[in-house]
């Protein structure tokens, strides 16, 4: 069966195209971009006019939850979220009970995703066993069962000895190691950014410092061992330097950055707001300012969520206690529109490059992920630039409703996405 | 007024108002009969989650002397042992009929949590490293009825400041009472950005203590050494212990405060703990004007309508 | 009543003080905060000049005795100051208005606390009736019947500028 996307501006930064164009697809696959109008035979059309039409977007950096905290999200209410936030692939953190640290459980969660989900998931897997941070994990292993990365994401190594030993396997199985970077001594009983916000609180805070020495030193070992880098959450203007540095000699090294950290301050904690504490935890303006400039400039290379949904009961406590995460597939796009496209501090091919043909290249994902050339899995995303909407933290599609951005007006929506030429509605929560 | 949980944001005619109450209430303590029937069928629940017999008597004493029943909730053997969540532990007190919640937490913010989830008046007893707001009105109290008013004075606060809820309190309550304030400490044990806050800041205490009117002294916790922020408490002693030598460069009428418990020896010096060699020492006039200045926060508190004359 | 009349009421209750006393030598004077306190004042000036013998005067704020805390704004305390001992002594309490009681029934608990009396005498400017307490004043200035919507406003020049007295119908 064929069908025809028509009417809409398809932007697909892979082929540095941006023009008024019909999206052809044969089956699952993409058949090929032809001129408006041009597309002749039996064709389902589904009209697009006035809209944009992407590469569908990927977050190489969101939290599942399944298996074990199925209470907060699972594959299903996640990769529905994901698809209501416009992406359709994902890529989940091992953190979940058990870890993902054996092949077992990475087919686990892609038979999971192949059964109930809205968008593709590719799983990452553990460094360490149970994350530990002492015995390395089986990585060839989890490699054949198809994980796309190693991550030590929520529990940073802090062994040199043991970052050396991980980054030199995965040097050995071409898999890039995705790295947390914080040094815990620095930041061991810190819930927020240090400085004078968390000095007025009067809690502990998280230094910048602890980031930079923590990037600094996972960059150095990249360069020792090899090991293809990308570094997680981005959130200091010492760390978007140090990429940028890095890059400059030629190391193996990429980088992402969350919306929240470009959009929020560390002011946004004020009153105890369990919401707007996350890890790393939300900076200064100067911060915000200097990832904006790694976005514009291509130092850093993809945008993510860093999607950790978490249930009211767990965040209605006191800030101490609360869990670090925030939810963030259902704001990403808008947040990206209306903050970095809008005010122009780039273009949204460049903004939509970030979000799918970068984290395809970093992670290496199969099938075309992250294009629309011919051939590629037909997976898509319908935006339209024009709808102004409100943040509603109790209409998520997410189960859980940890969002900071509650209330803020943002323009730019997704309006549908096709996974494999089968168009996955948007949901709105009434 | 609904809570009082910090002197941040507490205005300065609330802050004029407690004192004024607090001046009057104070009066009561000399009586033979330390008794009025203001708060008569009221209940007061103090909930703490840090051990601090002091300050849960001070609030037992202010509550009974207002005629006001204090309960005290056993925090460490009651459901918090069985993994009650703070929410459901205040919301049942709540609904056991408290009139007021009177709260202390080892985690900064806890209070406004409290206040967040329940309709009853919650008072901070102290959050973690955030604020100890009675304890700083019963400082300015203290310095006030010494000094005659505050406005204008210069008030050094040295220790561990970092760490200090008193202090914070001292900073909002004074500057905003139109006092001058400087902290004293070592550099390890100053927060981040401090000179973003409304003081000066001295990691010297000659030139910190240099013409001043008031020295409230903070307690030195010793786990602060265990964690590596001190090298020795001999040599915080020397650097920073207040003693009647460090005092010669303040003004010859200086007033020495501190909220207790004292480590003599290590943050004071046992002279100026007991206001002997000439010196004026608060400390146990503190402890008496705590009761009153609490007197007053009970009293503005579980009324009836708010404030009268204001919102 | 204009100045002259609250002149006049005044000085017949310092005699009628005397006389029920028999002399000011054991006697005191405490007035109710705010406007009890310079009627005592005036009563003791009356008598000291009639009897040449200093009356002590203390003032009383009956807040922390109010019977309707839970239902009204909290209202700021003013510092009691009774300079003597009460034990033993002829107590004359003063008020500017006795309407319920409710008023005078505090500040009996209140002088009650601080000691033990030998009596407490009640004097007041105006009685307004409507009492609500089995509470009835020793001396009256003058006997005003009232509606009990109505207001009664005693106006002192100590505490409003000028001596008067203002019976006001209900507004509206």
């Amino acid at each position: 069966m064929r069908k025809v996307l028509t009417g809409g501006r398809v932007i697909d930064p892979s082929q540095d195209l941006d023009r008024a164009a019909d999206v052809v697809i044969e089956g699952d696959r993409i058949a090929g971009i032809v001129a408006p109008g041009e597309a002749v035979g039996d064709a389902a059309r589904i009209d697009v006019r006035g809209k944009v039409v992407t590469p569908g977007l990927i977050d190489m950096h969101v939290h599942l939850r399944e298996p074990g905290f199925e209470y907060k999200e699972d594959i299903e209410s996640g990769t529905r979220a994901a698809a209501s936030g416009g992406f359709t692939r994902v890529c989940c953190m091992p953190n979940t009970r058990p870890a993902i640290d054996t092949a077992a459980t990475v087919r686990f969660v892609l038979e999971r995703a192949a059964q109930v989900g809205a968008a593709r998931v590719h799983p990452i897997g553990a460094a360490t066993r149970d994350m530990q941070g002492d015995v390395l994990t089986e990585m060839a292993e989890l490699k054949a069962a198809g994980v796309v990365a190693i991550s030590d994401d929520a529990f940073p190594l802090q062994n040199a000895e043991t970052l050396r030993r991980v980054m030199e396997y995965c040097a050995m199985l071409d898999l890039p190691l995705l790295t947390h970077n914080e040094d815990r001594a620095l930041t061991h009983r810190g819930a927020m950014n240090e400085g004078y916000t968390a000095t007025v609180m009067g809690v502990p805070g998280m230094p910048r410092v602890a980031e930079d020495i923590a990037a600094a030193r996972n960059i150095l070992m990249a360069g020792c061992t090899g090991c293809r880098l990308h570094l997680l959450h981005i959130s200091t203007a010492g760390t978007v330097a140090l990429l940028r540095q890095a890059k400059q000699q030629g190391l193996p090294v990429t980088g992402e950055a969350c919306p929240h950290h470009w959009v929020l301050t560390e002011e946004a904690c004020q009153g105890y707001n369990t919401d707007a504490k996350m890890n790393p935890p939300l900076r200064t303006p100067e911060d915000c300012q200097a990832i904006r400039e790694g976005l514009a400039d291509g130092t850093i290379d993809c945008i993510v969520t860093d999607h950790a949904p978490h249930a009211e009961h767990e965040k209605r406590v006191e800030f101490d206690a609360a869990p670090f995460g925030i939810i963030g597939l259902e704001t990403s796009f808008a947040l990206v529109y209306t903050t970095l496209v809008r005010p122009g501090l780039l273009t949204l091919p460049e903004a939509i490059a970030r979000m799918t043909v970068a984290p395809a290249r970093v992670l290496r994902l199969p099938d075309g992920a992250g294009t629309l050339r011919p051939g590629a899995l037909a997976d898509i995303t319908v935006l339209d630039l024009d709808a102004v909407w409100q943040v509603d933290r109790d209409r998520m599609v997410s189960r859980s409703k940890n969002t900071p951005f509650h209330g803020m007006e943002l323009q730019g929506r997704v309006v549908c996405t096709l996974l494999g030429g089968q168009v996955v509605p948007v949901e709105r929560p009434e | 007024m609904r809570h009082l949980l910090t002197l941040r944001e507490t205005s300065e005619s609330d802050i004029r108002f407690l004192l004024d109450t607090a001046t009057a209430l104070k009066e009561i303590l000399q009586r033979p009969v330390k008794k009025v029937p203001t708060l008569r069928g009221r209940a007061m629940v103090t909930c703490f989650y840090e051990n601090s017999t002091r300050t849960r008597t001070s609030f037992e004493m202010a509550a009974k002397i207002m005629s006001a029943e204090a309960i005290n909730i056993a925090v460490a053997q009651s459901s918090v042992a069985k993994g009650e969540s703070l929410k459901d532990t205040v919301r049942t007190l709540q609904a056991l009929q408290a009139d007021c919640l009177v709260v202390r937490h080892p985690s900064s913010g806890a209070a406004h949590f409290i206040a967040s989830q329940v309709r009853i008046p919650v008072v901070n007893a102290g959050d973690g490293r955030h604020e100890h707001p009675t304890q700083g009105l019963l400082d300015l109290f203290t310095i006030r009825q010494i000094k005659g008013e505050l406005q204008g004075l210069e008030v050094a606060i040295v220790g561990d400041i970092a760490h200090s809820r008193v202090a914070r309190s001292n900073i909002w309550g004074l500057t905003r009472m139109g006092a001058r304030v400087r902290l004293v400490g070592p550099r390890t044990l100053l927060p981040a950005d401090v000179d973003r806050l409304p003081v000066q800041v001295y990691t010297d205490l000659r030139s910190g203590l240099e013409g001043v009117d008031v020295v409230n002294v903070l307690r030195l916790q010793t786990e602060r050494m265990e964690k590596g922020l001190l090298p020795s408490l001999r040599e915080y002693s020397r650097l920073f212990g207040i003693s009647v030598q460090s005092l010669r460069v303040a003004r010859p009428d200086v007033l020495v405060l501190h909220p207790g418990p004292m480590n003599r020896g290590v943050e004071i010096s046992d002279e100026v703990a007991d206001g002997a060699c000439g010196v004026r020492s608060a400390v146990e006039e503190q402890v008496t004007n705590g009761v009153a200045v609490r007197m007053a926060v009970l009293y503005l508190l579980m009324g009836g309508g708010g404030m009268s004359g204001q919102d | 009543m204009d100045a002259e009349d609250v002149r006049r009421a005044l000085t017949r209750i310092a005699h009628e003080i005397l006389e029920r006393n028999h002399g000011a030598g054991n006697i005191a004077l405490v007035g109710i905060l705010t406007r009890g306190v310079p009627i005592a004042e005036r009563l003791a000036q009356t008598i000291q000049r009639i009897e040449s013998t200093p009356v002590a005067v203390g003032r009383l704020d009956i807040g922390l005795y109010r019977d309707d805390y839970a239902h009204r704004p909290t209202v700021p305390i003013a510092p009691s100051a009774i300079p003597f001992d009460v034990t033993g002594k002829q107590i004359i309490l003063t008020d500017d208005v006795l309407f319920t009681g409710r008023t005078v029934r505090a500040a009996l608990s209140a002088l009650l606390d601080i000691g033990r009396p030998a009596s407490i005498q009640l004097a007041t400017l105006i009685d307004r009736g409507h009492r609500e307490l089995p509470i009835r004043p020793d001396y009256v200035g003058k006997n005003v019947p009232t509606a009990r919507q109505e207001h009664v406003r005693v106006l002192l020049q100590e505490v409003d500028g000028e001596d008067r007295v203002v019976l006001r119908k209900p507004s509206g």
